[in-house]
C-alpha cells in the first residue's frame, strides 16, 4: 500500500454545486477533518486515477450506476484527458466516508435528475488532466528534461529529444508525489478521441455472468435476514403485535419494532423471516389518513383547477384579457395518477452496528445520503459510519428520493449489535410503501385569434409537490419551482419551446398523505403530456396540421425546433403512412436537453400497436452515442408502460396495487422499433437518462387521437379499455 | 432436507419443503446471480434451468427440485467459455442495470436449446421477462445473433 499525497481541495474538484448536494439532504456533512487514504491496490496519482504496475488504470466513479451508463461515460471523460489506453481502464466506487474524510474531493454523489455527466464532466475531465500532467512531470523529472518536451499517447510518455519512453504504470508511484497542477487546460472538443465514441460499457461482463453485486446480493459472515411490514397507511402506526405467536418458528431470531410504524422479523434465512412475518398478528392504528381515497384526492385536486390562489411559474402578457378577446377558446382537463417506480430489485439494505461503528451496504442513488442516514439512525457521528455502494437493480429516482430502507436496516441492526442484518422488502411492501410519481390534474385554456394564431394559454396545475415533502428547504416562498418543469420562460434546464404572447402557468399545491418522489422524468412527464397533447387539440380546433401549428410558435426556439423537424422528416410526416398507421408528435426540453418523438400506431378495437418511434435528442455533447441510443429506447419502455398500464390507487388511505398482476408493464413483444437520432449541437451539457421519457406518452397519445379521433385525458389507458398489442 | 444438484455440484440443504428454490439458491447455497423480482412467477428475474427447462424459481418449491439438475447463471459458462447467449449479450452490450439479465439470459438459453432458429414470433411468445430499463430492442438483436452463432 502506498502512502498518498494529501489532495488539496481545489476549486476545480468540487465547486459550489457539490456543497449544495450535502446541504440539500438537510444534513450538513462535515468538511473539516484530515485527509484519508482510499483502500486501493496500486499507487494513487490523484483522487480520480490509480495506475497499477500492470498498467491497469482504475478510474474512481462517485456517481451511482443504475443502468444509465454513467459509470462508463464518466470513465470516458476522465480517460480522454488522461490519455491512457482505454482497453486498460477499470473502475471503482470510492465510499462516501472517504469523500467526507477527503473534504469531498469527488464532489457530489447524488445521481438523479440526469445529472451524472452534465454536472461533473468538468471536474472529472480536470481530474484526468491533472493526473496526466503529474505522470508527465514525474517522467520528466526522472529524465531531467522539461515536461513540456514530453508527449503522451495511450498511457506511454515519450521524450523525443532523448528518444526515451516510459509507461504510466512505471511512474505512477512517483507521480503521486508530484504537486498537483494549479492551471489545467482541457482539450478542445474537436480533439476528443474517447468522448463521443460508443465504447462498450465497463460493467457488461459481470452483468452477463451473475457476478455483479447488487444490494440484495451482499453477504457478510454471521449475517441474518430481516423482513419488514410497515403500516399500510402512510402516517399510521403499529398498535400492537404478538411476537409470541411466531418466536418459536424455525429460524426466527428476533421480532423487533422499527420506530412506531413497522415491525420486522429477523431469522436465519429471508424466507423464514418473511413467512414468520406473514403469520405475525399485527394491529395497526391507521389514523386519519385512512379516510383518504383516490376519489377524495381527485375531488380535492379538481377544486384546485379553479381557485384564485396559485403559485405562478411563467407569466407573460395578460391571459385573462386575451382569453376574453379570443375569437375561439379551447379548454381541456387532464389528470395523471400515482405510479410506483417498480425497480426490479426491491428495496433492501444491509447494516452492521456496534457501539463505535455503523456500516451500511446498499443500492442507492446517493451514497452520501446513505451515509448521513446511517449516522442519523445509529446516533453515531459520520466519522464512525460508512456506506458501501453496490450496483442498483434500477433506480429511476426511487433510491434518490428516500433511503428509508437504509434507516430501517440500521434501526434493526441496532437492536442486535454486532450481527450484520440484511433487510429485504417483499415486492408487496415495495409497491405499497413507495415514493410515488405525484398525482396532478391540469386545466388548459387556449385562445385563438381570428386567423387561428394561438394568442393565449392558461395552464393550471393542481396537485402534489415533490419538493414540499422531500426537500422543503428548496421551496421558494412556498412554491415548488420544479412543478413548472418544461414550462420555464427560459434557462438551461427545461424551457418551454413555444412563444405565446399571453401565457400563465400556475400551480395550486395540494399534498395528499402519500409520499411523492422523483420518478424517471419527474414533473416533466405529466407536464409534457398536458402541453403536447393540448397543443394537438388546439391545432385541430384551428384546422392546422400539428407540425405546422407548432412551427409557427417555435421561431424563437431553434433547438426545440431542430429536434422536432428531425423526427418529422425521418418519420415521413406529411407523407402517407402505411395503411391503418397514424402518426403523433411531441417535443420538449428537459434536464438540459432537447428531445422530440414521432410515434406511429395503429388501433384495432381496443388494441393499440405502437409500430415505430423516431426519437431525436440534442444533449449538447454526446459522450457515448451507443449508450444514449439505449437510454432513448429504454425511455419508451418506461414511459409507455406507465401510459398504458400503471396506476396506484388509494383505498382507505393505502395503495391497492401490490405486484405485477395489478401493475403491469411492457414486455418484449410490445416493444416498438425505436430509431434514435442524436444531434449534439455542442456548447452545453444536457442529460440523457430522463428527457426522452417526457415525449413518449404524448407522441403516442397524439397518434392514437389521429387514429381514432378520440382524445384520452386520464391515465393509464387501461382505464379506457385500451391495451398494448 | 432436500438434495439438489446445482451447476453439477450436489448440495444437501435444510429447508422446509415449500421453501421456494430461489431462496435456497440465494441464501443457503450462496448463488446470488439469480434474482428476486416479484415472487409470483411474473417477472422472470429468478429464471433457472431445471432438468434443462426454464423455470421461475421463486415459485418452485424446493421439494419439487429434489433430485433434479439445476443450472443457474453461474453455471451457464462451460469450462471457462461463455455460453453463446452470454457472448451475444456482450457483443450487443445488452444490460443496463443488469438486474433482470441473469433471468433473461437463462430464459433465452432454454429457448434456443428448444428452438435453435427462434423467430421473432417465438421470441415474442417465449421471452416474457420484465426489463424495467427497457433493453428489449438489444435483447431481440442479441437473440438473433446467438441463434446464428
Amino acid at each position: 500500500m502506498n502512502c498518498m499525497p494529501t489532495i488539496n481541495r481545489r476549486s476545480f474538484v468540487a465547486g459550489t454545486a457539490a456543497l449544495g448536494g450535502g446541504l440539500a439532504l438537510g444534513f450538513e456533512l462535515p468538511f473539516g477533518g484530515s485527509s484519508a487514504s482510499a483502500q486501493v491496490a496500486g499507487p494513487e496519482v490523484n483522487a480520480w486515477v490509480v495506475v497499477r504496475p500492470d498498467e491497469t488504470v482504475v478510474i474512481r466513479i462517485a456517481r451511482s450506476e443504475m443502468g444509465q451508463g454513467t459509470l462508463t461515460g464518466l470513465a470516458q471523460l476522465c480517460a480522454e484527458e488522461l490519455e491512457c489506453d482505454w482497453s486498460k481502464v477499470t473502475y471503482e466506487f470510492p465510499t462516501p466516508g472517504q469523500n467526507v474524510a477527503r473534504k469531498r474531493v469527488w464532489g457530489d454523489f447524488f445521481t438523479a435528475g440526469s445529472r451524472g455527466i452534465r454536472e461533473s464532466n468538468e471536474f472529472v475531465r480536470k481530474g484526468g488532466a491533472a493526473a496526466r500532467m503529474m505522470l508527465v512531470q514525474a517522467a520528466a523529472g526522472q529524465w531531467n528534461v522539461p515536461a513540456a518536451e514530453c508527449t503522451v499517447a495511450n498511457g506511454v510518455i515519450t521524450h523525443k529529444g532523448s528518444n526515451r519512453s516510459i509507461s504510466y504504470g512505471k511512474v505512477a508511484d512517483a507521480a503521486g508525489k508530484v504537486e498537483p497542477p494549479a492551471d489545467i487546460k482541457l482539450k478542445d472538443p474537436k480533439d476528443w478521441k474517447i468522448i463521443g465514441k460508443g465504447v462498450k460499457r465497463l460493467d457488461t461482463p459481470e452483468k452477463v455472468t451473475g457476478k455483479a453485486v447488487y444490494g440484495i446480493d451482499v453477504r457478510l459472515p454471521g449475517m441474518l435476514y430481516a423482513a419488514i411490514k410497515a403500516c399500510p397507511v402512510n402516517g399510521g402506526k403499529v398498535k400492537s403485535f404478538d411476537a409470541a405467536k411466531i418466536s418459536g418458528n424455525k429460524g426466527v431470531k428476533k421480532v423487533v419494532p422499527v420506530e412506531d410504524y413497522a415491525v420486522a422479523v429477523v431469522a436465519d434465512t429471508w424466507w423464514q423471516a418473511k413467512t414468520a412475518l406473514d403469520a405475525l398478528p399485527i394491529t395497526w392504528d391507521a389514523g386519519e389518513n385512512a379516510k383518504v381515497s383516490s376519489e377524495s384526492i381527485a375531488a380535492w385536486l379538481k377544486e384546485g383547477l379553479d381557485v384564485d390562489q396559485a403559485f405562478v411559474g411563467n407569466k407573460g402578457g395578460d391571459v385573462k384579457a386575451a382569453l376574453v378577446g379570443a375569437a375561439k377558446k379551447v379548454e381541456a382537463v387532464y389528470g395523471y395518477p400515482y405510479q410506483n417506480h417498480f425497480t426490479l430489485e426491491p428495496q433492501n439494505a444491509t447494516a452492521r452496528y456496534t457501539d463505535d461503528k455503523c456500516e451500511v451496504w446498499a443500492s442507492c442513488q446517493n451514497g452520501e445520503q446513505a451515509l448521513a442516514t446511517a449516522s442519523e439512525a445509529s446516533g453515531l457521528p459520520i466519522p464512525k459510519c460508512e456506506a458501501y455502494k453496490t450496483f442498483l437493480g434500477g433506480g429511476f429516482g426511487r433510491r434518490s428520493t428516500s433511503v428509508d430502507y437504509v434507516r430501517q436496516a440500521v434501526l434493526i441492526a441496532k437492536q442486535m449489535p454486532g450481527t450484520p442484518i440484511k433487510l429485504l422488502w417483499t415486492r408487496e411492501e415495495d409497491m405499497t410503501h413507495g415514493w410515488y410519481h405525484p398525482v396532478t390534474q391540469c386545466k388548459l385554456t387556449a385562445g385563438l385569434d381570428k386567423d387561428n394564431n394561438l394568442t393565449a394559454l392558461h395552464l393550471r396545475i393542481s396537485g402534489q409537490s415533490i419538493l414540499a415533502k422531500v426537500r422543503p428547504q428548496a421551496l421558494q416562498n412556498g412554491a415548488d419551482p420544479a412543478t413548472f418543469s418544461g414550462f420555464y420562460p427560459g434557462g438551461a434546464e427545461a424551457a418551454i419551446g413555444y412563444s405565446i404572447p399571453n401565457i400563465l402557468v400556475d400551480h395550486s399545491m395540494r399534498n395528499p398523505h402519500l409520499n411523492p418522489g422523483f420518478w424517471r422524468g419527474v414533473n416533466i412527464n405529466h407536464n409534457a403530456i398536458y402541453l403536447e397533447c393540448f397543443i394537438d387539440e388546439v391545432a385541430k380546433e384551428a384546422g392546422i396540421d400539428a407540425l405546422e401549428f407548432r412551427r409557427k410558435l417555435m421561431a424563437n426556439h431553434p433547438k426545440h425546433l431542430a429536434v422536432l423537424n428531425a423526427v418529422a422528416e425521418k418519420a415521413g410526416w406529411g407523407r402517407p403512412a402505411a395503411q391503418g398507421v397514424y402518426r403523433g408528435l411531441a417535443q420538449c426540453m428537459a434536464f438540459g436537453s432537447y428531445v422530440a418523438a414521432c410515434a406511429e400506431v395503429s388501433v384495432d378495437g381496443n388494441k393499440v400497436k405502437v409500430h415505430r418511434i423516431v426519437a431525436a435528442t440534442d444533449p449538447g455533447y454526446a459522450v457515448n452515442p451507443a449508450q444514449i441510443e439505449r437510454q432513448v429506447a429504454g425511455s419508451f419502455v418506461y414511459g409507455l408502460s406507465a401510459l398504458f398500464f400503471q396506476e396506484c390507487t388509494v383505498k382507505d388511505g393505502a395503495i391497492e396495487q401490490t405486484n405485477v398482476d395489478s401493475y403491469e408493464m411492457m414486455r418484449l413483444a410490445q416493444m416498438p422499433k425505436v430509431e434514435t437520432i442524436e444531434m449534439p449541437s455542442g456548447g452545453f451539457w444536457g442529460g440523457v437518462g430522463e428527457p426522452t421519457i417526457a415525449v413518449a406518452a404524448p407522441a403516442v397519445l397524439n397518434a392514437i387521437a389521429a387514429a381514432t379521433g378520440k382524445r384520452y385525458r386520464t391515465f393509464p389507458l387501461k382505464q379506457h379499455g385500451l391495451t398494448m398489442a | 432436507m432436500a438434495r439438489l444438484t446445482v451447476n453439477g455440484q450436489s448440495h444437501t440443504v435444510d429447508a422446509d419443503p415449500d421453501t421456494p428454490l430461489l431462496w435456497v439458491l440465494r441464501d443457503q447455497i450462496g448463488l446470488t446471480g439469480t434474482k428476486y423480482g416479484c415472487g409470483i412467477a411474473q417477472c422472470g428475474a429468478c429464471t433457472v434451468h431445471m432438468d434443462g427447462m426454464a423455470v421461475r424459481s421463486c415459485s418452485v418449491p424446493v421439494s419439487l427440485a429434489d433430485g433434479k439438475q439445476i443450472m443457474t447463471i453461474e453455471g451457464l459458462a462451460q469450462n471457462g467459455t461463455l455460453h453463446k447467449v452470454q457472448q451475444a449479450w456482450i457483443e450487443h452490450d445488452v444490460p443496463q442495470c443488469g438486474y433482470c439479465q441473469s433471468g433473461m439470459i437463462m430464459a433465452v438459453a432454454a429457448l434456443l436449446k428448444e428452438k435453435p432458429k427462434a423467430t421473432d414470433a417465438d421470441i415474442d411468445r417465449e421471452i416474457t421477462n420484465i426489463c424495467r430499463c427497457g433493453t428489449y430492442q438489444q435483447v431481440r438483436a442479441a437473440i438473433h445473433s446467438a441463434a446464428s452463432a
